[in-house]
């Protein structure tokens, strides 16, 4: 019998008796009244830095000034134009300083911002670059992670994630160090 | 069986200072969970739902893994099966060989090590690099990881500075973790860019959509799984969740269980792999189907991997965890390895105080202490316990069954203390001895105190 019958067979065997599934009503959890507020709080906790903006012309302003100081940045945020195009290497990736990518919304409780695989480009462009900037509408914002899977259909893209805040580890003695394999530094940007 | 739980964890405590630093450090974490937990109101109802999700799961567990099959392999990723531990080395060396690749990276998955990969495709000339940090410390020191979450909380950071200017060629005596990291940084950053195939475990595995979710503070198994041209992810059978929305409730419990954070800094949703990557996923069962037949021990499927009982294990803390001599270590640890290896592992029971912390703090409601003192009892009826621990439970029941003997003997231990302290100071018949002083012997025994006192 092949491994796969061998196994499904065996739980089959093994398992208790149908236990239901939980009913699950999460409208009973509190959320805080102030989404903006509450997620500016969170993304200060896992080490990001929020930048406040009235809108995309500011933010183009900034992009043109930084590459002009010739900094190697990839523009990938939306209603600015045709995104850059990213390369699929690797290695061609590894040096650049600044990526700037559309998040799909914010999460109030823990300051993730989750991020579609077509939003990036190249999936490994949010890891490899240097520092991160995810850009957002401040009305795109969810209270918790319960409205934040109500909000996507996971499968829709082979590719999504949720971000909070910079790469970071604890491993040498629980010293936490920002910056381990991906970016060091993570920037939110709020188009009011 | 090699050195039991108790001879490493002496070898362990020999170094008192290090101990203490072990045991607080610990201790900090557990006490950052409490903190992250308490500002959730919501805490035990999300306990409750997690819980009876996985028992959901598990009661359904065939079908589950049918549907997450059909659903991943629509997804255009390759399904594999092992029933073992060498069936899943075997299936990923023939992936590697097929491709003729020499350039791997590993980000941390559990069920590798239990299956110990990197040793076996070791002994087929290939290596392998852990890239989470604390896992690549220990890789270069030749040792496993001695916690789940934290793979070197053993190691001081001059340890880590004297095995980085070893491998690494760092400053010597340089034991700032911010360089350290930036080192290891720099010389992992160049292992994912030539990386032609990236191995990860799985955190949560779901069956209605054929995706799975992994977790990771660093960000290395995003560097290794999508920079590689073959990414293989690896999971036990218990990884499954029925539903994506079942993930609102994991995500909340995870890093908060295991570190205080709200949430890791990554939390990666894989359903199809990039235009011209390779993606494969391999279920393992290695033991996990039998234990779901042991009526007393399936509820340790449920488990999430947190760590939040090693961190909160009073034994853990203060004997480490490669006293466990296993890959998972702790509470959690001791109730799985039974299962995989009932002779090796008839110790880790009992590497406990039964003082029910662990299950307190389990996210998914395991009664872990519970499941500890049961497994006890089948290793005793198996005749698995230590001939001297047998022996001398043997003689307790005796005297504890002859109420006339009881008292001869307490007299004459009462006797001895205050006479002949000197006899009950041997360590090597009286271990209890080893860390305490024996207390003072009372005049007389409770029995002879109330006889006097009752009537007045």
């Amino acid at each position: 019998m092949s491994a796969r019958n061998t196994i499904i067979e065996t739980v089959a065997k093994n398992k208790p008796a149908l236990i239901p599934l939980p009913e699950m009503d999460f409208s009973q959890f509190e959320t805080p009244v102030d989404l903006f507020e509450a997620f500016s709080k969170q993304l200060l906790v896992v080490g990001g830095r929020l930048i406040e903006m009235n809108d995309e012309s500011g933010l183009s302003q900034l992009i043109q000034q930084e590459k002009s100081a010739g900094v190697n940045i990839i523009n990938r945020v939306t209603n600015m134009g045709e995104p850059d195009v990213v390369p699929e290497n690797a290695a061609a990736l590894h040096a650049v300083d600044k990526a700037y990518i559309s998040g799909a919304f914010g999460v109030a409780e823990n300051g993730a911002i989750w991020v579609w695989e077509s939003a990036m480009g190249q999936r490994i462009l949010p890891f490899i670059c240097q520092q991160l900037v995810l850009v957002l509408r401040r009305k795109q914002l969810v209270a918790n992670m319960h409205l934040a899977y109500n909000r996507i259909n996971v499968q829709e893209e082979g590719f999504g994630v949720f971000i909070a805040g910079p790469s970071k580890t604890a491993d040498i003695e629980q010293s936490l160090v920002i910056g381990a394999h991906g970016p060091k530094a993570l920037s939110v940007i709020i188009l009011h | 069986m090699s050195k039991s739980h108790a001879a490493l964890a002496a070898e362990f405590t020999a170094d008192e200072n290090r101990t203490d630093w072990h045991d607080e450090t610990l201790w900090w974490v557990r006490q950052k969970r409490d903190k992250a937990v308490q500002q959730i109101p919501e805490w035990e109802i999300l306990r409750q739902w997690a819980s009876a999700i996985k028992e959901h799961t598990l009661s359904k567990l065939d079908e589950y893994l049918a549907i997450f099959e059909r659903e991943a392999i629509s997804n255009g990723i390759k399904v594999h099966w092992a029933n073992d531990a060498t069936a899943h080395n075997e299936i990923i060396l023939k992936i590697i060989k097929e491709h003729s690749i020499s350039k791997i990276v590993k980000s941390k998955s559990m069920l590798t090590e239990e299956c110990h990969l990197n040793e076996y495709l070791h002994q087929s000339g290939i290596e392998v690099i852990d890239t989470d940090l604390g896992e690549r410390i220990v890789q270069f020191r030749g040792e496993p990881p001695s916690h789940i979450v934290l793979p070197a909380i053993h190691l001081k950071k001059e340890d880590v500075s004297e095995t980085f200017h070893e491998h690494l060629g760092t400053e010597k005596g340089n034991n700032d973790p911010q360089y350290l990291t930036e080192s290891a940084r720099t010389h992992l950053r160049e292992k994912f860019i030539q990386s032609e195939l990236a191995i990860t475990g799985v955190n949560f595995a779901i069956a209605e959509t054929g995706g799975f979710v992994v977790c990771t503070n660093e960000g290395n198994a995003d560097m290794g799984a999508h920079a590689a041209k073959i990414h293989i992810a690896c999971m036990g059978i218990e990884k499954i969740i029925p539903k994506a929305e079942h993930l609102g409730v994991f995500t909340r419990m995870l890093a908060r269980s295991a570190t205080g954070q709200a949430i890791t800094t990554y939390t990666s949703h894989f359903h199809r792999p990039r235009p011209g990557q390779e993606m494969h996923i391999v279920i393992v069962n290695n033991g996990r189907s039998r234990q779901l037949g042991r009526e007393d021990f399936r509820n340790s499927l449920k488990c999430i991997r947190c760590a939040a009982c090693f961190n909160t294990c009073p034994v853990y803390r203060r004997s480490g965890g490669h006293s466990y001599h296993t890959a998972v270590a702790g509470p959690i640890g001791s109730i799985l390895n039974p299962n995989l290896d009932m002779k090796a592992n008839a110790d880790l029971p009992f590497a406990s105080t039964l003082c029910g912390s662990c299950t307190n703090v389990c996210p998914v409601k395991i009664n872990i202490h519970e499941q500890l003192w049961k497994w006890r009892q089948v290793i005793a009826e198996e005749g698995l316990v230590a001939p001297s621990k047998k022996m001398s439970m043997q003689v307790l029941g005796y005297i504890l069954s002859k109420p006339s003997l009881y008292r001869l003997i307490g007299k004459t231990g009462r006797w001895v203390l205050r006479h002949m302290p000197l006899l009950v100071k041997f360590k090597s018949l009286n271990p209890w001895y080893k860390q305490r002083e024996m207390p003072e012997a009372p005049s007389e025994s409770f029995r002879d105190w109330y006889k006097k006192n009752r009537r007045s």
